[in-house]
């Protein structure tokens, strides 16, 4: 897995935000597909659905167990990835990148400096083991 | 997000390892508790493993499940006083499922039991039940009857259309056993007590090895091109393929053979005489029908509904719920089991999920649903 690009906050709940403007690109770190194994299934939320931060707003499963995802950030919907949808085996091919779940219009942009960077993800990934 | 223990496991600790435990971990196994040990979720990933085991062979570590020996002229009749099976007709070299039952008609546990000859039975009985079962069955014994459990063994499962080429190089003797036949066989030097069986619905074999050469024989057959091993995750994912009950999920001591569907297990004479624990209730329900059975549920859509899902009649009125739900690696599509009320257990009759708060439309379908390829 090629080091995550520098712009990327991470959530403790396991997804990864990417900005544009306004706009977050959201999905389910690395770390979480492995530990999630084969996904098999994947549920988006709809397009233009007002969600607050750590609201779950969509799901994942394996063949093992279930997941939610949450809305790392308040905002509305505006877009989400069909494509995983046809094929949830690219949520663990490519998690921080094709494998990406929904894009958010954020109310605050400032509020993603709240969430950890790279490196703070990763010292916090070596608590939970 | 969820971390990765199967669903419904109580989990002591600390947990007890398996006389493979340094295999499975030399060879990356996710290890995860289980009925109170260290097991192998899965090596490579749940569905390269359980697609392997459809295609060639997989080999499983079951030697968290109880095995013993029921040694005494009387054993079998011993034995007939708990189970609903004929075990006084079970030749010597065969094995048969059978159930623990109680008197309410409720299963205790699900088990296997062989005649060795002699007066011998083994069993093998599930992880999270043994110590119920063996003094269970120990408080049952008469005065000539002797329970000895085999902690000191191990039990491997391979299992795969590939399982009888596979073990036939190893020795020829021990591919010749027939469906649910069972034999002490040597396997490159190991005595063994092989049977040919499993919970996969593949054709294959269970293999109780002394504890100490386990990783040996492991370590033999997984050399073989054909072999790869394989973990929790896909032994519960082949089983529902394969219809199969999951003790815990699917049966319990709340859950007569007649709602589960398994009344084949009870044997003729028994049928007759009526003289095992629950007759009476189990009886009543062949004769006047029991309030829910066990049925097979397709899903419509790609979202597996899980153990504890309720189930819905078509009116909106409560049916019955899911005790096994997952994705099947084989169809590539979801699949579950569960019990429904006795009006919908048609082939066929529609459902609805109740899957995060949605009704999500299924119907009822048969089991398995992935043919057995036993070894007829």
């Amino acid at each position: 897995m090629a080091k995550p690009p520098s712009d990327t906050h991470y959530t403790k709940e396991h997804e990864w935000v990417r900005m544009d403007g306004d706009i977050a690109t959201v999905g389910i770190t690395d770390h979480a597909q492995e530990a999630l194994g084969d996904v098999v299934f994947v549920e988006l939320p709809e397009i233009g659905r007002d969600v607050a931060a750590d609201e779950a707003c969509a799901v994942v499963e394996s063949v093992k167990a279930a997941s939610d995802v949450y809305a790392p950030l308040t905002g509305k919907v505006v877009e989400t990835n069909q494509t995983i949808i046809d094929d949830p085996s690219l949520v663990n091919t490519d998690a921080e990148g094709e494998g990406w779940f929904f894009r958010i219009e954020i109310d605050d942009t400032d509020a993603v400096d709240a969430l950890m960077d790279a490196a703070s993800y990763e010292e916090y990934l070596e608590t939970l083991d | 997000m969820i971390e990765n223990a199967l669903p419904d496991d109580p989990t002591p600790t600390p947990l007890k390892a398996t006389p493979l435990d340094a295999w499975h971990r030399a060879r990356g196994a996710r290890m995860v508790p289980f009925a109170g040990y260290a097991m192998p979720l899965q090596y490579q990933g749940v569905l390269a493993e359980h697609l392997h085991c459809r295609a060639q062979a997989a080999l499983f570590d079951v030697s968290h499940m109880g095995q013993a020996t029921l040694t005494g002229v009387s054993a079998a009749a011993v034995m007939e006083r708990l189970v609903p099976g004929d075990l006084l007709g079970l030749k010597p070299g065969r094995q048969r499922y059978t159930l623990l039952t109680n008197e309410s008609g409720g299963i205790i546990d699900d088990l296997m039991v062989s005649n060795l000859g002699n007066g011998r039975l083994f069993l093998v009985v599930n992880a999270s039940r043994k110590d119920d079962d063996f003094t269970h069955i120990a408080a049952n014994l008469d005065a000539g009857t002797h329970l000895q459990p085999h902690d000191d063994r191990a039990l491997l499962a391979l299992q795969g259309p590939a399982a009888a080429a596979v073990l036939a190089r190893v020795n020829p003797d021990a591919a010749q056993l027939p469906f649910m036949a069972v034999a002490a066989i040597p396997l490159a030097g190991i005595l063994c007590l092989i049977s040919r069986s499993g919970y996969t619905g593949e054709d294959g074999f269970e293999i109780s090895v002394p504890a100490g050469q386990a990783e040996a024989l492991a370590q033999r057959l997984t050399a073989e091109p054909e072999v790869a091993p394989a973990g929790l995750g896909a032994r519960d994912s082949l089983r529902l393929e394969a219809g199969l009950c999951l003790y815990g999920n699917d049966i319990d001591e709340l859950t007569t053979p007649v709602e589960a569907g398994l009344t084949w297990v009870i044997g003729k004479r028994r049928r007759a005489a009526w003289d095992f624990p629950g007759a009476t209730v189990i009886r009543d329900q062949l004769e006047n029908g029991a309030v829910r059975h066990r049925v097979g549920i397709r899903p419509d859509g790609r979202a597996p509904a899980r153990a504890q899902t309720d189930i819905v009649s078509g009116d909106g009125t409560a049916a019955g719920g899911v005790t096994s739900g997952g994705f099947s690696p084989s169809l590539n599509a979801p699949i579950a089991m569960g019990y429904v009320r006795k009006d919908m257990t048609a082939d066929g009759t529609p459902l609805h999920l109740i899957v995060r708060g949605r009704p999500l439309p299924a119907r009822v379908v048969p089991m398995p649903f992935v043919p057995h390829r036993y070894a007829r």
